[in-house]
Parts: structure tokens; C-alpha cells; sequence
């Protein structure tokens, strides 16, 4: 099914998600318009990731209900493979690990341009040496940093029409952050949108959008300072669901993440 | 000590010769061997096919000794004390007939404080019902090291019985790091069992890798006896089957000397009907040695599946990225 007109390119209709009789994700709405960066900011399990797997189609996470469109069409049923054929791809927030798979040939899997020289242009957009990296295996001796930098560098020499960016800042050392912004705003400049992942709200810098994620539904979304705001200003962690330490379970807790 | 090559059937030169050793050195190649290799000045090597040694090449230091047998070769390969090899050895085994009989008997012999690399190939193409003996003694000298890195391929049939052993004895400070790869065409029936007795301060090192299909039958059995106070010892098994495919790896390490630390690490990834079995064995008989194993089977990773996926990779693609990445 194709939609016709200028449309976003990632359309989130209503998007429900239930796992092992838990309802995870209430009647998500989302739009990303081509080239943009969309923060989606939340506490930990607030729903973020399990949103981002729904939207990739990965195993196990096959929505209750709602729609999913990228670029006008309905993707919804449509595989991971076919999914990310489309133009969706996803960087996970742990990256994988893979034994004995050099970082090159790990890079021109996805690329669409699998010219060596364009491959250690994507490592040198991560700030990872190509005569260092470029043949390296993917696999345990690779800081989750570098593993990191590395799904990243894939991602964008992939170049889909949006990227799911899963944390992208976790495990990247502070000196280092700034590249990741810069790489992530790059690819909105050559058109890729971005669904930038974050618990941290100064990552919403580098957005020119945003949503807060609370307890699997969107609760707030606006421009990114007014995001960080709200965030700062009215969200704690619920501890009903999460937990709380020893030494405050005598302090008073709210039922809910977010000061209504 | 120099070659002594015995009763030649084809000598150089000789048409049938040529035919038959190019035929070789194609298999060579599909083998993973490059062929130029053989002809680079100063580069030692033994070409062997069926029971005939069609070429072979010395260095100082290194000699070659064969005797041709009524269904193979024996051969003792010796590396002179104290040298150290620039280059690799390069030695190729194969027979280019779809039936019959190849045993190798082969006797390696690393003097003390040696440096040697051999990179041998085995190749049987066109094997459809066909049986290779690989029977080798390998002494390592006191402080030399050898790396031994053995790549075969068995053509697309898979009616092949591949029977590798090896008995090995590293002396005192000695290295020898192994490597055995079968990943390309059918295995056929692999039966590999290496025995390997490391003394003070020696290292072991074994890789095997393998990538089963169909009715192909991987079995490997490695024994390593860490004797000597401060031997050190690793198995690395990487095993892939899938259609009908069965693999069985049976390895032993025993902590016999004070400080002995050995690492048994297996990981059997199976598809379709496949079968896969790892049965390691943990012996120490000093308190002050430590023996370890660890062994995942199962199917691929998910996470790297979809992590691939997410690419654009179809499922199969990504398994066979995944296979391929992991048997290197």
C-alpha cells in the first residue's frame, strides 16, 4: 500500500506492542520528516529500545496494533531484511560482537558504496584510524566504545532514509561525544533522518525535535529545549517499577516517572 | 642430511609429469595455496601427489627426506637447530584420482631454538570414494617454535575419509601453534586426533575449524598433556553443520605439573538436522595447575543475526556471514 504526497518518512500510527502478557508500548504516534533529528528522551525502561526493535521488526517484537509507514509505505509486516532494504536500519545500544568478520568487509555489508576508500571515509567519520581499524575482526578485543563507532560508521555508510541510533552516546568516552554529534548531524545533512535514542538530555542538542518517553507512551514532544525542560523540571524515577535504594525506601515515591 | 627421492615413476620434464603437476597445482589453489609460492627462489617445499614427490625444494637449514610407499609417502622433514626461517615451508598433499588410497607418513623433526612456519595444503578435488592417512611425528626442540597451518579441500562430493593424527612433543620452552581448516567444499569424513605433550614451560596452541554439510562427518579429538611445570595449552574448535551434517569434538587437557594452565574453547553452531557434540575433558594431577573449558552450541548468535539483518541481509546471508566470519 503506497501513500501518495509530501509525507514524513517514518509515520507512526497508534503503536502498540505486548510481550509476555505486559503491555510495553500504549498507542505510540511518531512522524520524522526526511533529514531530521528526532530525539525520543526517556528514563531507563520507560520503553525507548522496545520501541526502536518494534520499528526494526525484530524477533519477539511484532506490534498489537497500529502502523508502522516509511517513506509512504506501510511497512508493518514486512521482515527485518525487507525493513531495512526499504532504507530503516538500527544501531543497537550494545553492539554486537563478531568473531573472525574484519571491520572492512562488516562496513561494505550494508554500504552503498562498497569502494574501499569510501568504507575508511566511514571509519574516519567516528574518528577511528582506517590503517588501524580496517582489518581488525569486530569481536571481543574492540571496546564496546570502538564496537560502538564502528556500528555507527556502518550505519552511515549505509546511508538509509532513517536511522534508529539506540544511545549512540553510551560507552563513548566525553571527548569523543562531539564526533558522534557531528556524525549524526552529517547524516541528516546528506538526508538520512535520525531517531536519536537518549536517556542523557543534553544529547537532545544535536535534535531538532523531540519526544519524551514515559511508561511505553509518548507523554511530550516539542522542540528539544523545551523537551529538556520538561524533562528536568518534571520527570522522576518511578520507583513503583524499577526499585529504589534501601536508604529511600522510607522516602515518599510517586506512582508514576512523571509529575502529572 | 639431503632429499632422497626414490624410485620415480614421472620425472621432470616429462609430459605426463607437467600434466599431472599442474593438474596439482590447480588443486593447490582451490586448496587456498598459492601456486607462485612454489616457484619464489629460496622458498622450501615438497609437492606430493598420490605416491609420488612431483617437486621439492630445500633451504639452508631445511631437508627433505622421502621414500615412495605402494599407496603414499614417508617423508621426515627437519629443520636444523637454531635456525630461523624468513619464509614458510610450503607443502602440498593431494591426489587427483576420484578413488584410491593416500598415507602419509610424515616425521617433523624442529631442532632447539628453531623458528619454522609450514603452511601445508591438502587437496582430493575430484575424491568420490577416496581415503587420506596423514600419520605424523612431531618433535619440537627445546625454545623453537613451529606454526603449522594445514588448509584443506576435499571438491564438492563428499566422499572422502580424511584421517589427520598427529603426535607431538614440545620440549622445554618450545612452541607449536597449530591450525587446521576445512571450510571449503564437502568435508566428507573427518577424522582428526592430535595428542600433544608439552613440557616446562612449552605452548600449545591448536585451532581447527570445519564446516560440515549434508551426510559430512566432522570428528575431532585432541589430547593435550600439559607435563611440564609451567606448560601452557589451548584447544580453539570452531565447528559449523547444518543439513544433515553431524560433528563430535572430544577433547582432553590435563594439568600434570605445577603451573600447567590449559583453556579448552569450543563453539559448534548448527542448522537444519545437524547434530553437534562437545564432550571436553578436565584432568589435574597438581594442585598448583588450572585447567578451564568453555563451549557454546546452538544456532548463530541472535543479536549478530539481526544486527545483519538490519543491514539487509537475508537470514541466510547473515548465518552464512556469521559461519564464515567465525571458521575465518
Amino acid at each position: 500500500m503506497q501513500e501518495t504526497g509530501n509525507n514524513p518518512i517514518l509515520r507512526v500510527e497508534n503503536l502498540s506492542l505486548c510481550r509476555d502478557d505486559r503491555d510495553i508500548l500504549h498507542s505510540v504516534n511518531l512522524a520524522i520528516h526526511p533529514g531530521e533529528i528526532h530525539g525520543l528522551l526517556g528514563l531507563n525502561g520507560s520503553g525507548k529500545s522496545s520501541l526502536a526493535y518494534t520499528l526494526m521488526g525484530c524477533g519477539g517484537y511484532a506490534p498489537k496494533e497500529g502502523a508502522i509507514w516509511l517513506a509512504g509505505q506501510d511497512i508493518t509486516r514486512l521482515s527485518m531484511t525487507e525493513r531495512a532494504r526499504q532504507g530503516l536500519t538500527l544501531a543497537w545500544q550494545e553492539p554486537a560482537r563478531f568473531e573472525g568478520l574484519p571491520v572492512s568487509t562488516y562496513l561494505s555489508l550494508g554500504a552503498k558504496d562498497r569502494n574501499a576508500s569510501q568504507l575508511m571515509t566511514a571509519l574516519q567519520a567516528v574518528a577511528l584510524a582506517p590503517s588501524a581499524y580496517f582489518s581488525r575482526p569486530v569481536n571481543h578485543a574492540l571496546s564496546g566504545g570502538e564496537r560502538k563507532r564502528i556500528e555507527l560508521a556502518a550505519v552511515w555508510a549505509m546511508q538509509p532514509k532513517l536511522a534508529i541510533l539506540d544511545e549512540p552516546d553510551s560507552g563513548i568516552d566525553t571527548l569523543t561525544l562531539g564526533d558522534i554529534e557531528a556524525l549524526i548531524r552529517r547524516m541528516a545533512e546528506q538526508g538520512t533522518a535520525v531517531l536519536l535514542i537518549t536517556h542523557r538530555d543534553e544529547m537532545l542538542n544535536a535534535a531538532d525535535s523531540a519526544s519524551l518517553m514515559c511508561q511505553g507512551s509518548i507523554v511530550f514532544r516539542g522542540a528539544p529545549t523545551e523537551v529538556r525542560e520538561f524533562y528536568a523540571r518534571r520527570c522522576r524515577p518511578h520507583s513503583d517499577s524499577l526499585g529504589a535504594q534501601p536508604w529511600t525506601a522510607n522516602a515518599p515515591t510517586l506512582p508514576l516517572e512523571l509529575e502529572r | 642430511m639431503t632429499a632422497t627421492m626414490t624410485s620415480h615413476k614421472l620425472q621432470q620434464g616429462e609430459p605426463a609429469w607437467a600434466d599431472e603437476y599442474q593438474a596439482i597445482l590447480n588443486a593447490f589453489q582451490q586448496a587456498g595455496g598459492d601456486p607462485s609460492k612454489l616457484a619464489t627462489p629460496r622458498t622450501a617445499m615438497l609437492v606430493i601427489s598420490g605416491n609420488r614427490v612431483m617437486a621439492f625444494s630445500e633451504v639452508p637449514g631445511v631437508h627433505f627426506e622421502s621414500q615412495e610407499l605402494p599407496n603414499g609417502v614417508r617423508a621426515k622433514i627437519v629443520v636444523d637447530p637454531e635456525v630461523k626461517l624468513a619464509k614458510p615451508v610450503h607443502l602440498c598433499f593431494g591426489m587427483l584420482p576420484a578413488e584410491g588410497l593416500q598415507e602419509i607418513i610424515a616425521d617433523y623433526e624442529i631442532g632447539a631454538g628453531a623458528q619454522a612456519e609450514f603452511l601445508a595444503h591438502c587437496t582430493f578435488p575430484n575424491a568420490l570414494r577416496l581415503k587420506h592417512i596423514m600419520d605424523a611425528r612431531i618433535h619440537v626442540g627445546a625454545g623453537a617454535k613451529l606454526t603449522y597451518r594445514e588448509a584443506h579441500y576435499h571438491g564438492p562430493h563428499g566422499g572422502i575419509e580424511v584421517m589427520p593424527k598427529a603426535v607431538v612433543t614440545v620440549e622445554a620452552g618450545g612452541q607449536f601453534v597449530t591450525s587446521f581448516s576445512l571450510v571449503h567444499g564437502r568435508v566428507g569424513k573427518l577424522e582428526l586426533d592430535y595428542d600433544v605433550i608439552v613440557l616446562d614451560r612449552g605452548v600449545a596452541e591448536l585451532t581447527t575449524k570445519a564446516y560440515g554439510l549434508a551426510e559430512d562427518h566432522v570428528l575431532v579429538r585432541e589430547s593435550l598433556h600439559l607435563d611440564g611445570e609451567g606448560a601452557r595449552g589451548l584447544t580453539k574448535t570452531r565447528i559449523a553443520v547444518r543439513d544433515q551434517a553431524i560433528s563430535e569434538v572430544l577433547t582432553t587437557a590435563e594439568g600434570n605439573a605445577p603451573l600447567a594452565r590449559g583453556h579448552m574453547d569450543c563453539t559448534e553452531v548448527v542448522r537444519g538436522q545437524a547434530t553437534a557434540r562437545n564432550i571436553p575433558t578436565v584432568v589435574v594431577r597438581n594442585d598448583r595447575a588450572h585447567v578451564t573449558h568453555e563451549a557454546a552450541i546452538g544456532t548463530v548468535n541472535h543479536k549478530e543475526l539481526e544486527t545483519l539483518m538490519a543491514r539487509g541481509l537475508s537470514e541466510d546471508d547473515a548465518v552464512d556471514v556469521i559461519i564464515r566470519g567465525m571458521l575465518g
